[in-house]
């Protein structure tokens, strides 16, 4: 199979460049930038004339539903609403039904993926038994079967002993560690940032130095048994600092943050409004403020959708009660082009936050479209924007915090191995 | 979004909170509160201003007190008065609020009182009425979770006007558990709307929510200081699973630094009223010789309550 892309605008975040040539594609393969390779005919010419081709996004925290898809759900809607969004490349959280904790569930999400065959899937696995906090899981089987880190999703491990178990035994067989940073007891009960608009609405609020005591804690821990840790959903100005100054030290610290937070903050709850719920909590415009710079010069390295589909009915109740979560994979790229926007920053290193800088905290070759790269390619126009209508995300979830908002960039191809796996 | 409480004109449709509540439509509330004031003194005390309007008293979480108080209110105004005590029946089957509210939407009901223990479940269903393109049903919020008790507001500003007149030039101290406290809300909503300079609340920090000098208020945790020159001394129920724990050690203690004692209250001026939402904790937040002194208004407040929530009913429902 080969593939003429011409006339696009190429952004490879890998190499830093941005430029207007023709791609060709060849065995699943990017054969040749500019001019056709010796002898070449296509079977397939996309005529990308204004539009713009980069590799497909790497997204770190997608909740496939594998396993626990409502039965009468079709399979691989989660995957649909991945290439709509032009990531090709997923982790998956443990914390699906029931949890990711042996090895013959990794294997079967790993399967479900490949006979999908449109988007690579690395289950991360769950870091004690049932996420419950008290026993390991058996990290080594879990990493054979395919497991690419171990966290306890949004559980945090309430007792610090099992924590600091956790990161030796995986340090001991090099496995990464990921951890969404929040003291369970200091954010006990809490469903909003604990601030104005939580002391305003009477909604029960965590504090930012949930995060900040959580981080401590494990960057304490870090220091005395050497584990990688990747830090998810930095939510705070002060967490971010503590990141910043663990890195400086020469730790082995990564940290991401989820896409909405760079554009939201808990002034959009409104009035109680259940689409705004999402863990951890939107901060204050200030610790927006901070999030965004620190994409930016590289203390955070990955922007992720955190996407998580939730039906209706579980957002249709007081706020308290929702279901925390929304669909945000298909807008992942809308999202950092508008955040690169805002910020006046050039595509290729903004890019970077949503393909080399997740794929560096996952281990795997960076994005790029250098010949011989993987054709794994999103093509959007860049100067399209779209109006975001629950009712037509691929998600089984419609609910986004984004609904009826207007965002650029539209995804309209998305090539896995060289064949087109979505165009709209 | 705008305030879902107002019609596009303006209009107030349901009573959600006090918090963005222009001052004239306050104004306008109290004042109309007035005539109904006196009502109870009379031989036969109904208007029909609510007249074949059917009012549905929709507690999730219980309170004889506030239900019986909307259910006098409603009878006054000749309304039917269907009371459903939904903690004990439909969400313990597993039906879902707004379920509930369709199937009693479908039996005619004009006027929703809702008491619910989750901040925000007035407006949410308030805001599915409005979506579902049945605004003629109203909604008044009875308390929700630790958020707003607006009509609880609405007879606490109608008492202070009542013995104070003027809102610009009082000192008002909310005393107490203000943390979980919708009472205060919505009382520190409606005192900076009406534009009273000098707002305080009272309490040890564990009780006092974070950046709650945003709502326009000033934190004393010494409760001399935060009485010292009041007009108004507005002491809140410590419900009793705060009494211990990590929130309180004990009662003796909370009285003994935040209890209102008549030494305390000779800090204030000499002619300070003292009002509690009830029900009181005698030698808790209040101690006996000031709930039954001379300056205690809390008996009042009940009797400007009932005509309070008649004023608000037959404002958004009543028959022109």
């Amino acid at each position: 199979m080969k593939t003429a892309i011409l006339g696009a605008t190429l952004v490879d975040p890998a190499a830093g460049t941005e430029h207007g040539a023709d791609l060709y594609v060849a065995d699943g393969r990017i054969a040749a930038v500019g001019t056709a390779p010796k002898d070449w005919n296509a079977d397939a010419t996309i005529d990308a004339s204004g539009l713009t081709v980069m590799p497909g996004l790497v997204d770190l925290a997608v909740r496939l539903d594998e396993p626990g898809a409502p039965l009468d759900d079709t399979p691989g809607r989660e995957v649909d609403a991945c290439v709509a969004g032009g990531v090709t490349r997923v982790a998956c959280p443990p914390d699906t039904d029931p949890p990711l904790d042996e090895p013959g569930l990794v294997a079967m999400v790993r399967q479900r993926a490949m006979l999908q065959g449109r988007v690579h899937v690395h289950p991360v696995g769950a870091l004690t038994r049932g996420l419950a906090g008290a026993d390991l899981t058996e990290m080594r089987e879990l990493a054979e079967a395919g497991c690419v880190a171990f966290s306890q999703a949004d559980h945090p491990l309430v007792d610090t002993q099992v924590l600091w178990r956790a990161l030796q035994y995986a340090t001991t067989f090099d496995l990464p560690v990921w951890l969404r940073p929040q003291d369970p007891w200091l954010g006990k009960g809490g469903v909003a940032h604990d601030g104005e608009v939580a002391t305003r609405l009477g909604l029960a609020g965590v504090p930012v130095v949930a995060e900040t005591v959580a981080v401590a804690t494990i960057v304490a821990l870090m220091r005395i048994t050497g584990a990688r840790v990747h830090l998810c959903r930095l939510s705070s100005a002060e967490g971010v600092a503590l990141v910043r100054a663990a890195k400086a030290e020469g730790l082995p610290l990564t940290a991401d943050v989820a896409s909405h937070a760079l554009h939201l903050s808990d002034i959009d709850i409104g009035w109680f409004d259940t689409r705004v719920r999402v863990t951890p909590p939107l901060r204050a415009t200030r610790d927006r403020a901070a999030l965004r710079a620190a994409v930016r010069d590289g203390t955070l390295d990955a922007i992720c959708s955190d996407h998580t589909p939730v039906g209706a009915d579980a957002k249709q109740v007081p706020f308290a009660e929702a279901t925390p979560g929304a669909s945000g994979v298909e807008l992942l790229l809308s999202l950092a082009l508008k955040w690169a926007d805002d910020e006046r920053i050039a595509l290729p290193a903004a890019l970077a936050a949503v393909t080399t800088g997740p794929a560096r905290v996952l281990g795997v070759a960076p994005p790029t479209l250098a010949i011989g790269a993987p054709a794994d390619l999103c093509v959007f126009d860049r100067a399209a924007w779209w109006r975001v209508d629950p009712d037509a995300l691929a998600s089984r979830g419609h609910s986004t915090p984004f609904a009826g908002l207007e965002l650029p960039g539209r995804v309209v191809a998305t090539l896995a191995a060289g064949t087109a796996v979505f165009r709209r | 979004m705008h305030n879902p409480q107002l019609a596009a004109n303006g209009q107030l449709t349901h009573l959600l909170t006090l918090e963005g509540l222009p001052a004239p439509v306050i104004t306008h509330i109290l004042d109309s509160a007035t005539p109904f004031v006196s009502f109870g003194e009379r031989d036969v005390k109904k208007v029909p201003l609510l007249r074949g309007k059917a009012v549905f008293n929709l507690f999730f979480e219980n309170s004889t007190r506030t239900r019986t108080t909307f259910e006098i209110a409603a009878k006054r105004l000749s309304a039917d008065v269907i009371n459903l005590n939904i903690g004990a029946s439909s969400t313990a089957k597993g039906e879902s609020v707004l379920d509930t509210i369709d199937n009693l939407t479908a039996m005619d009901a004009d006027i929703f009182v809702v008491r619910h223990s989750e901040s925000g479940a007035a407006h949410l269903i308030a805001s599915h009425l409005n979506a579902t393109g049945r605004s003629h049903v109203h909604v008044v919020n009875a308390g929700d979770g630790r958020h707003q008790h607006p009509t609880q507001g609405l007879l606490d500003l109608y008492t202070i006007r009542h013995y104070k007149k003027a809102f610009t030039a009082l000192s008002v101290a909310v005393v107490g558990d203000v943390l979980h406290s919708r009472v205060a809300r919505s009382l520190i909503s409606g005192l900076t709307t009406l534009g009273t300079p000098d707002v305080r609340v009272v309490g040890p920090q564990t009780l006092i929510p974070t950046a709650v000098e945003s709502l326009g208020v000033r934190v004393c945790h010494d409760m001399r200081e935060g009485v010292a020159g009041c007009d108004v001394v507005v002491m809140l129920r410590l419900q009793n699973e705060r009494m211990k724990g990590a929130l309180l050690p004990s009662t003796g203690e909370y009285f003994q630094y935040y209890g209102l004692t008549p030494d305390k209250l000779a800090l204030a001026k000499p002619d300070a009223i003292v009002m509690h939402p009830g029900p009181m904790n005698r030698g808790v937040e209040i101690d006996s010789a000031v709930a039954d002194g001379a300056r205690a208004v809390i008996l009042p407040q009940v009797t400007f309550g009932i005509a309070v929530r008649m004023a608000v009913m037959s404002l958004i429902a009543g028959n022109g």
